[in-house]
């Protein structure tokens, strides 16, 4: 993690979370009290297409987008979003998919985004506070305990597979 | 107000600024990627109104800064088309209180149909520039705009782009001193009203205006020095200075913040300050082409950086003088219209009867795309009919039967009424036939309000326009409503047989958007509630807000 600056990309297709997910993680920085610039591009995205958000966090953060090669983490919320994606990632790069996690185990699996940001959470050094109160200031009150648990499964996920 | 940091788009800061700076109305179409701010000053407690078109929202704005207000008006590139007729005399009248103008141009097209550069419609209708480079000077600018606009009493325009516009940045927000006092007339018949003899002095006082601010901007602090390195020198503003420094960590640079009128002599110095001065712009060479003119020596970059956005990777190679061909960008899984879509008939009827399409701006547009391939021109907002006309006026007749116009309902109140008046003025010898796509949204920028919803930005309920009573006021021959993907054959009998007229025809398909639907419902059910509320009301003077 170059110069301090933490580079995460979100991808999917329009209407997976990839926005929510990256709405989020760049929540969770900016509680950390950290510099944070979220990039993605709208417009055309709710008609399907894919979608990625770039997020990046650190002391101080310069252009919004993660240069080609430079993500430090790749988060792909659809399976087959993993290779058009695959330039993001740097060399060593931690590459997140849904793959991780058996999907049977989310009490809702719209919440796939949540609990892949759990899996990312094992890889960032953010502390969990900052990502609950994320979760919570992102999702209405009625998703709030779904998503709590679809984060724990991810980050005990990441955490399993890690070992 | 609080004053606590917060993480907010630029189009989120520059309503923030709006609503602190005490803006009374904020007005615009909505366009990807302007879209947001007027949603969110409205959202945190602003007056906010969608216009018909860009146009019309301009001259309410100028209404209103007449008044001694300050009024914000925002639009994507495109929609400075529309309202550039009001901007260039705007710019001669100035204001009695503030406006100020958002242009969000789309470097690399991501949903827009061209990537024309506003930074040229400063410098041709002579408004002071801004361009931030994230969401704190999107809030800082915002402020300063209002500013240069109260003091020089001119329109000044804030230009944004896709990534300044989109992208989350930490703001702090400030105390700030909202203008207030009550707004009211005062006559100025030589300032405003532009016939020959008093618009030729206004042009006069324009450039005297425009030679002061330039002389003010010298010294200017939102204009930035960094000296870094002496060996380059790079000339930079807006997003592309983000990526610049990022790439060149080392050189010196100089940030531009009002990029109109250029601070010349402070340019001079600077690039006069070091080896080799490089400019790194995104879009048109036009920083390089105006330094030039005044005699500054600097390098640009190479024609191909001119097409896309830049990014850090691009200003890396532009930095290092490679022109060699780029990695071509990798293509993920393009948009589509919605599987529940009510245009999916219209358009595999249209694709099944081999019709010529002109076809307009919106979700629809995606009818271009397998399976259809059924749309034939998109150019600009409203040109489905014009274009439709056109064609039908010399293309042989079994050609010319074959044409039909198509347009959503929001783009058509926003432009296509006037190429119906056209339709009707001038029919083609074989008649025509207009389709309107009504899904009672505005679907493409996400789901919008427009003058034939009957509501207005925040949802409630106003005056409604009936596009097919409108079509028959005006004497259209043949007027249908029709669900085509509740009846398709229906349909496509009644597409049949109004193409072998020689009539004047507008077909409404209507079906709300899906995506849309249960809010509709829902604001349709609120608005009954009133409406009873009203009917029942002993105006008794208790504070329901009746």
């Amino acid at each position: 993690m170059a110069d301090g600056v933490v580079n995460v990309v979100i991808a999917g297709l329009g209407g997976q979370g990839v926005i929510k997910a990256s709405d989020i993680l760049a929540e969770a920085a900016f509680r950390a009290g950290l510099d944070v610039k979220k990039a993605e591009v709208h417009g055309m995205s709710q008609r399907g297409g894919s979608v990625t958000s770039d997020v990046r966090f650190g002391r101080e953060v310069l252009s919004p987008m993660v240069p080609p090669g430079e993500a430090d983490v790749l988060v792909v919320i659809a399976p087959d979003q993993v290779e058009n994606n695959r330039h993001a990632l740097k060399p060593g790069g931690v590459l997140i998919t849904p793959a991780l996690i058996d999907e049977k185990m989310l009490p809702n699996r719209k919440s796939i985004n949540v609990a892949l940001l759990g899996a990312l959470s094992h890889h960032l050094d953010l502390n969990k506070d900052v990502w609950l109160a994320a979760v919570r200031a992102n999702l209405p009150e009625k998703l709030h305990e779904v998503n709590f648990q679809s984060f724990e499964i991810g980050r005990a996920a990441a955490a399993s597979a890690a070992r | 107000m609080t004053l606590d940091r917060k993480l907010l788009s630029g189009d989120e800061a520059v309503a923030l600024a709006a609503l602190d700076c005490g803006v009374a109305l904020g007005t615009g179409y909505p366009g990807t990627p302007s879209t947001e701010i007027l949603e969110e000053f409205d959202r945190i407690g602003g007056k906010a109104r969608w216009a018909p078109n860009e146009k019309v929202a301009m001259e309410v704005a100028l209404g209103v800064a007449f008044a001694g207000a300050l009024a914000l008006v925002t639009m994507k590139h495109v929609g400075l088309n529309v309202a550039s007729d009001v901007l260039f005399t705007a710019a001669y009248t100035g204001v009695s209180g503030g406006l100020v103008v958002v242009s969000a141009d789309d470097p690399g097209m991501a949903s827009s149909q061209n990537e024309q550069d506003n930074r040229r419609y400063a410098v041709a209708a002579g408004v002071p520039m801004l361009e931030p480079s994230d969401s704190q000077e999107a809030y800082e600018f915002t402020l300063l705009a209002f500013e240069i606009s109260r003091k020089w009493k001119l329109p000044v325009m804030l230009r944004m782009t896709t990534r300044v516009c989109h992208s989350k940045t930490v703001v702090q927000p400030r105390q700030v001193q909202p203008t207030n006092g009550a707004p009211t007339f005062q006559r100025d018949i030589m300032g405003r009203v532009m016939i020959p003899a008093y618009a030729r002095p206004a042009h006069v006082r324009l450039r005297r205006k425009l030679a002061e601010i330039a002389a003010w901007n010298e010294t200017n602090p939102i204009n930035r020095r960094t000296d870094g390195d002496r060996a380059l020198g790079i000339i930079t503003s807006g997003i592309s200075s983000m990526h610049a420094r990022e790439a060149a960590p080392n050189a010196s640079i100089l940030k531009l913040g009002m990029t109109y009128p250029l601070p010349l002599e402070a340019i001079r110095a600077f690039a006069q300050s070091v080896k080799r001065c490089l400019v790194i712009e995104e879009g048109d060479p036009w920083l390089v082409e105006q330094l030039r003119t005044a005699g500054i020596s600097v390098d640009g970059k190479a024609e191909m950086y001119r097409f896309g956005e830049l990014n850090v990777a691009r200003v890396r190679r532009i930095l290092a003088g490679d022109n060699t061909p780029e990695p071509p960008p990798v293509r993920g899984k393009p948009p589509a219209l919605c599987p529940s879509c009510p245009y999916h008939t219209v358009f595999g009827t249209l694709q099944k009867m081999d019709c010529i399409v002109a076809g307009d701006i919106g979700c629809y547009t995606l009818g271009v795309l397998p399976p259809y391939q059924a749309m034939d021109s998109c150019v600009c907002m409203g040109a489905s009919l014009g274009v439709g006309l056109g064609l039908r006026h010399v293309l042989p007749e079994p050609q010319a039967r074959r044409v039909v116009s198509v347009i959503g309902d929001s783009t058509f109140v926003h432009s296509g009424v006037t190429g119906l008046i056209e339709m009707v003025y001038n029919p083609p010898s074989t008649g025509h036939v207009l389709i309107i796509l009504d899904n009672g949204t505005t679907a493409m920028t996400g789901r919008q309000e427009h003058p034939a919803t009957g509501r207005t930005l925040n949802h409630e309920p106003t005056g409604k326009l009936r596009i097919e009573d409108l079509a028959r006021s005006l004497g259209v021959h043949g007027v249908y409503v029709i669900d085509a993907a509740g009846d398709p054959e229906g349909f496509e009998r009644l597409l049949k047989e109004r193409l072998a007229s020689n009539e004047l025809t507008m077909i409404v398909s209507r079906r709300p958007c899906l995506l849309a639907a249960a809010q509709i419902r829902e604001y349709e059910k609120r608005a009954a509630e009133l409406a009873t509320a009203k009917a029942a009301c002993a105006g008794c003077g208790d504070q329901c807000g009746q």
